[in-house]
């Protein structure tokens, strides 16, 4: 044994490495990322792991490996899972034969997603069972429970912890020698791996009548637990973050009856049936969905008891957003009839903050890349679908170039919506490298055959940077640390059709502003790569100056929006640290006063 | 030992060194520990906070409101957004230099940090740094989080002693940026030790 302190997504890993996992394979998304990025780092003999394409190329190559009895684990965030979930119901019928575990981090808040969906609910609508871990420590035994179960199930199950969860660190006592483990290997027998109607039909009615005696096997489960005063009359459900939120209020009142839940689905109703004795009313904390919630309230209808149940539907805990230490501390003491701790200083009074929004950071090629497409469409009707990246920032003042932002690759396809509604319209799709390659280019296809008139902006940056910098299919480096082939995003358009395909540094301004104003006035698909990179995987060693000629008009400030460039004692200036020489601002400057030495 | 550290800044200042300096040190110490970062898009240019729990009665991985004993703020103004988790007896040790947003040069409102300082002396125990001039021995203001964190055992607040946290020092950093390390975490060293927070 060795402890080792670790995020909550390196505890992941290093329990399904434990579990003796054979295949990893996911897509990079906030909070889920480091998973993958954890287990590449560590000795891993005969381990496959990968970076897919997407969430649902991930959980297909898992799935097969998964046939042949090999463990497999699928990484993504919670969006990630409405992409993979094609596969996902589909298998859930089909079955595996070797354990395979599905993460799909939750983002509750959201901190950096699209949605506040619910996993758990998921799972529940895929009839596959979930786990819901509370703090990184449990996540390490969970993940290796997880294993068991598929594979006694033989059931794909899903493992959603929160951003909380995933992003906490702790210490973790981990196995010396973790071996992958030795599998049979793929026993053809298309009555079990092809899926028809008629499969479907005998495996669903299997699904019903195996949730059942999984709710009844996760009864006795080990992370769902009772503590305190058996007898007391009022109860706290949690699930997840939520239950270390109301632990952490309940550490001073141990005797209060806390029942924690860490199997969702299928739910554990024997045990909470025991759990409910002569409670007659209950606080249900939790995340997302008020999924706990209304699994009681239908146990409690079911067996006709008379229990109150107060929770997000009473508005006793808000129906959206994250829960923190502090609300589930007061819903509780609410509930209870107890004190609130009184330490805390009055800030009532506090002074205005500065707001801090996230912005594109100093010297990144897509503020140069927007800047150009904004120049070039000065005065025409324009459309700028926004994808998701970094880029989606391009949203911000003073760029306010992000019309529209849905979700993965969807930019490329928005825009060709907008074209159909109003043909004299400019219809532009921002979309990044790893993002293309994700779900961009069925999008492309989707163009060319149906004669939309378009311009295709891939924003090449050779990284996947908004989630750590994974390198992605146009980098040539995988997973396994080897060099591989580029996938070329110039010959993959160039092979769907789109004739017009022109590469520019979008830090050349003037060349970059004179490619968007020709594209824009052709017909068809037309496609920019704007390709320069990530200014957090390249060095910079320049900076730019501003010299006296500055007659402090600010258009610098007020075009392009740098957080480089600043106001110090009434005088525009340059920080330094932040600087990294792109040069975008010497050109914007009307009296040619920036200079220095720029990166070009 | 229970203690309770928020550490607070904006991104890119390096207050997650700071936190793994804490939490690996209070570890040598043989104390259990657990610690939250921000991770993701609020890394650029936004918030970023790191709570560091010390002890085993740490079950949330965030401090809860007026919980923390010491909060190192590298900003002025995230030590008053976070102002919310410290203690009515904790200490704030804070930068007095400002990090404009990048929205204060398109739309100015004066924020130069004076306005928080005043707010955070009035308010609680403060010990007010000036990174810049800190750090200007060591020729650059990225030295600022092992400064700081110096100031913080200084005071003997943090239950750490120096010498573990400096052989963290030592095993975390590059070996060419060890030396000036030691020595930024010394120049806080002394600062917290002689004003101690009183």
């Amino acid at each position: 044994m060795k402890r080792e302190y670790v995020m909550g997504n390196g505890a992941i890993a290093l329990g399904a490495l434990a579990a003796g996992v054979n295949l990893v394979s996911g897509y990079p998304g906030t909070p889920s990322s480091e998973i993958i990025e954890t287990i590449a780092k560590y000795p891993h003999d005969n381990v496959h792991v990968e970076w897919s394409v997407n969430e649902k190329a991930a959980l297909e190559v898992a799935a097969s490996a998964a046939y042949s009895g090999a463990r497999t684990l699928v990484t993504m965030k919670q969006v990630g899972l409405n992409v993979a979930s094609d596969p996902l119901m589909s298998l859930a019928y089909v079955g595996v034969k070797g354990g395979m575990v599905i993460v799909s981090a939750d983002d509750p808040g959201p901190i950096s997603s699209q949605t506040e969906q619910d996993t758990r609910a998921f799972a529940d609508f895929a009839r596959i069972p979930v786990f819901d871990p509370s703090s990184p420590e449990e996540a390490y035994q969970m993940i290796q429970d997880a294993f068991d179960y598929s594979e006694k199930y033989n059931t794909p199950v899903l493992f959603r912890p929160t951003t909380r969860v995933c992003h906490a660190y702790a210490s973790i006592e981990t196995k010396e020698d973790m071996c992958a483990k030795a599998y049979e290997g793929f026993v053809k027998d298309s009555k079990k791996w092809v899926i028809f109607p008629r499969l479907s039909f005998a495996n669903h009615a299997m699904l019903e009548k195996r949730n059942v005696q999984l709710g009844d096997d996760f009864s006795s489960y080990r992370f769902n637990t009772v503590e305190g005063n058996k007898d007391n009359k009022k109860a706290v459900f949690a699930s997840g973050i939520s239950y270390a939120y109301a632990k952490e209020y309940l550490k001073d009142y141990p005797e209060t009856k806390l029942c924690k839940i860490g199997t969702p689905h299928p739910f554990p109703e024997a045990f909470v049936v025991e759990a409910l004795k002569g409670v007659e009313e209950i606080m249900c904390v939790e995340e997302l969905s008020p999924y706990i919630e209304k699994e009681l309230l239908r146990v409690i209808g079911k067996y006709q008891l008379n229990i109150k149940v107060y929770g997000k539907l009473t508005e006793h805990v808000p129906a959206s957003g994250e829960n923190n230490t502090n609300n589930v501390a007061k819903i509780l003491s609410t509930f209870l009839g107890l004190p609130l701790s009184e330490s805390m200083l009055d800030v009532t009074d506090a002074p205005k903050l500065p707001v801090r929004p996230p912005v594109l950071c100093a010297g990144c090629p897509h503020r140069a890349s927007f800047y150009a497409v904004k120049q070039a469409m000065k005065g025409k009707r324009s459309y700028f679908c926004g994808d998701i990246g970094c880029y989606t920032l391009g949203n911000a003042m003073p760029l306010d170039m992000v019309d529209t932002c849905l979700c993965m690759g969807a930019g490329i396809t928005m825009a060709q919506g907008f074209h159909w509604t109003d043909k004299e319209g400019k219809c532009f799709a921002f979309v990044g490298d790893s993002t293309f390659f994700a779900s961009g280019m069925t999008g492309v296809v989707n163009a060319v055959y149906n004669e939309a008139d378009m311009v295709l902006c891939v924003l090449d940056n050779s990284t996947t940077a908004m989630t750590g910098h994974q390198p992605h299919p146009g980098t040539g480096i995988n997973m396994m640390g080897n060099v591989v082939d580029k996938v070329s995003i110039e010959n993959v358009l160039r092979g769907i059709g789109v004739k017009t395909v022109v590469t520019v540094n979008p830090l050349d301004l003037e060349k970059a502003v004179e490619t968007v104003k020709e594209c824009a006035e052709q017909r068809g698909v037309k496609a920019i790569i704007f390709k320069s990179p990530c200014i957090a995987i390249t060095k910079p060693n320049k900076s730019i100056t501003i010299n006296d000629k500055c007659i402090n008009c600010k258009k610098c400030i007020r075009e392009i929006g740098c957080p480089a460039i600043i106001v110090e004692d009434g005088k525009v200036c340059i920080d330094k640290n932040l600087c990294t020489g792109c040069g975008l601002c010497s050109k914007v400057c009307p009296v040619n006063a920036i200079g220095g030495e720029c990166n070009e | 030992m229970n203690k309770d550290i928020l550490i607070c800044g904006v991104g890119g200042q390096g207050t997650v060194l700071a936190s793994k300096l804490i939490a690996s040190a209070a570890m040598q110490q043989g104390d259990t520990v657990h610690s939250a970062e921000t991770i993701g898009m609020a890394q650029r240019g936004g918030s970023v906070t790191s709570h560091v729990r010390i002890g085993d009665r740490a079950f949330s991985p965030l401090i809860p409101n007026g919980g923390a004993d010491v909060m190192l703020a590298f900003e002025p103004s995230e030590a008053v957004r976070n102002l919310n988790y410290l203690n009515k007896d904790g200490i704030v040790i804070v930068n007095s230099v400002p990090v404009k947003p990048t929205t204060e040069s398109l739309q100015e409102t004066g924020y130069d940090g004076t306005e928080m300082i005043g707010f955070l002396k009035k308010k609680c125990n403060t010990i007010v740094v000036d990174a810049e001039k800190l750090c200007e021995p060591f020729g650059s203001s990225r030295y600022f989080n092992v400064a700081i964190l110096g100031v913080a055992v200084g005071t003997k607040k943090l239950g750490l002693s120096k010498e573990v946290v400096m052989a963290e020092i030592e095993a975390r950093v590059p070996a060419k940026f060890i030396e000036t390390n030691k020595q930024a975490f010394m120049a806080g060293y002394e600062i917290g030790d002689r004003e101690k927070g009183e």
